[in-house]
């Protein structure tokens, strides 16, 4: 990526710098041409009469009702007016509680099956039934054991992040090249290094794949957390708009939900690009 | 340092219920600072021979000491070079040298960045010193592995097939890499190699094996002058030992063909 642009940013000659103008237009073209066609025919349906404004407000009247909803100026959200920080922070908290201990869990567990064939007998089975039961299946139950609030919320992101970091992480362990073991053992390398210098490194990779499918899940056990156990955060700004008929308030709330959850998924890349460089590196030349 | 003797080695490996039988009855002496090569057609069990002295695999029957001592699993005496080259993929090539060095087993064996240094320098990887094995070529990638391996300074060398996946003429010159090590070093090597020409041209001992069961045929002493050179392969003792080992593994070849057309 980083080279491709490199050699078209330096052209042999200066003749073909307009060329290279167009070339940037034309991909912004592309990034925008979709996007904005939907919000185009979106804005031209609502105000064409095809859908009721209400029922389906148009982009613009999302806008607004948004803008308001995070500084509380113009009361276009009326009774949601100036709530959005409050509800975004407890959707944003909820998520990154259950998250980390759903993770944890699921990454100490994963390890732990991955690396001794005595803990997948004791463990597996009982994780690869349990993980067929859909979260949302596990709602009442959670509610009768912990009632209304914010506990139920962040037990059930974290059982649903829990899995995919699980099972990941023992993939991981799983796939570690076996020359690099014995390579590892061949050097005298003893049980304990062989696990924080070679097994674990080398499952990297793998283990953070699950963490970033556990952040997705997080966002979408939030929002049915929020519907169902407690009174505050995006989804039940979103459930309680609805309540009211007030789609524009709907429509903000998924949005922010969604860019909420893009970032929280950015933030793992972060991390994850951070800590893995060197498995983004290209291959020199075609040789094995 | 690094004698081996093999007496009545037998390995079988037991898949469910057939048993196959890679090693039947393989005696062999390697002597101090000899280069040994093990050459025949695939599955005559010259990788497994190797896998039992490496200490990854342990014999079904027999013995294997090395310098007199039972072999009591993969140790930093015997240093493996494998086909596909065992580099760390998160380290730099400095940092795959080191590792063997880092480790509790090797400390305070040598001064780390003593050995890194002179092992950069001896494999011309100097340059390349902050590269990750990603970036190499298939041949500087073998040359780092044989660079870390020799850092923890082994008294044998273990090779299975370490120029296999190489082309012709990069084969060619780590044949002579090799070679120039050991002039230097004098470890015991033993090296697989399907390759007969190399077979031949790095050995003291070629030995010959034929498969199903994978037992050796016959050892053939290479008497050819050293240093080697890369043109004595064109002279009438190398050209009449390809011959005779060309003979022998072809015939073999054809008889175990005909044997799995037959039964």
């Amino acid at each position: 990526m980083l080279k491709e642009s490199a050699s078209a940013l330096s052209p042999p000659s200066v003749a073909v710098k307009p060329k290279d103008g167009w070339r940037r237009a034309s991909l912004v073209l592309q990034y925008a041409v979709f996007p904005v066609t939907i919000l185009l025919l979106w804005q031209i349906c609502s105000q064409a009469g095809f859908v009721r404004r209400n029922v389906f407000p148009p982009p613009s009247e999302v806008l607004s009702v948004w803008f308001d909803l995070v500084t509380g100026s113009t009361d276009a959200a009326g009774r949601y007016s100036g709530t959005w920080l409050d509800h975004a922070w407890a959707s944003t908290w909820r998520v990154f509680a259950g998250f980390g201990w759903g993770v944890a869990l699921g990454i100490f567990l994963g390890l732990l099956i991955g690396l001794t064939r005595v803990m997948e007998r004791v463990l597996d089975p009982t994780i690869q039934v349990l993980r067929n039961i859909p979260v949302t299946a596990w709602v009442p139950l959670s509610l009768v054991f912990f009632g209304i609030g914010n506990a139920p919320a962040v037990f059930l992101i974290g059982l649903g992040a829990f899995f995919p970091a699980a099972i990941n992480s023992t993939h991981g362990v799983r796939q570690v090249n076996v020359t690099l073991t014995k390579a590892a053992r061949m050097m005298g390398a003893n049980e304990w290094e062989l696990l924080w210098r070679v097994i674990l490194i080398a499952a990297l990779p793998s283990i953070l794949t699950g963490v970033r499918l556990s952040m997705g899940i997080a966002w979408v056990l939030v929002v049915v957390a929020e519907i169902l156990a407690v009174r505050s955060g995006l989804g039940y700004l979103l459930n309680d708009a609805y309540l009211f008929y007030r789609n524009d308030v709907v429509i903000a709330a998924m949005l922010s939900i969604g860019v909420l959850g893009f970032l929280s998924d950015r933030l793992v890349i972060l991390v994850r690009d951070f800590l893995l460089t060197w498995n983004k590196r290209e291959t020199f030349g075609g040789e094995n | 340092m690094g004698r081996i003797s093999i007496t009545s080695a037998t390995k079988r490996f037991e898949t469910g219920a057939s048993v196959v039988t890679a090693l039947d009855d393989v005696s062999l002496d390697v002597q101090d600072r000899a280069i040994v090569t093990l050459v025949g057609a695939s599955g005559c069990g010259k990788s497994t021979l190797l896998n039992l002295i490496a200490g990854f695999e342990t014999p079904t029957d027999g013995q294997i000491l090395v310098d007199g001592q039972p072999i009591k699993g993969p140790g930093p005496d015997r240093g493996v070079v494998f086909q596909q080259t065992a580099l760390f993929p998160w380290l730099s090539v400095e940092g795959n040298i080191a590792f063997g060095l880092t480790l509790r087993a090797n400390r305070g064996k040598a001064d780390r960045q003593q050995v890194v240094e002179r092992m950069l320098q001896r494999t011309g990887l100097a340059a390349f010193r902050e590269r990750h094995p990603a970036e190499l070529s298939g041949g500087m990638r073998q040359r780092a592995a044989i660079a870390s391996v020799l850092a923890i300074n082994p008294s044998t060398l273990l090779m299975d097939e370490p120029f296999g996946a190489l082309d012709s003429l990069t084969r060619s010159i780590m044949q002579d890499f090799l070679l120039e090590i050991w002039e230097e070093q004098r470890k015991t090597v033993v090296l697989v190699t399907h390759d007969i020409d190399e077979a031949i041209y790095l050995a003291d001992k070629t030995v010959v094996m034929t498969a199903h069961p994978g037992r050796i045929c016959e050892v053939i002493d290479v008497n050819l002058p050293r240093p080697r050179r890369y043109d004595m392969r064109s002279e009438p003792a190398f050209i009449a030992l390809r011959d005779h080992v060309t003979q022998i593994v072809r015939a073999e070849a054809i008889k175990d063909t005909a044997m799995a057309a037959v039964g």
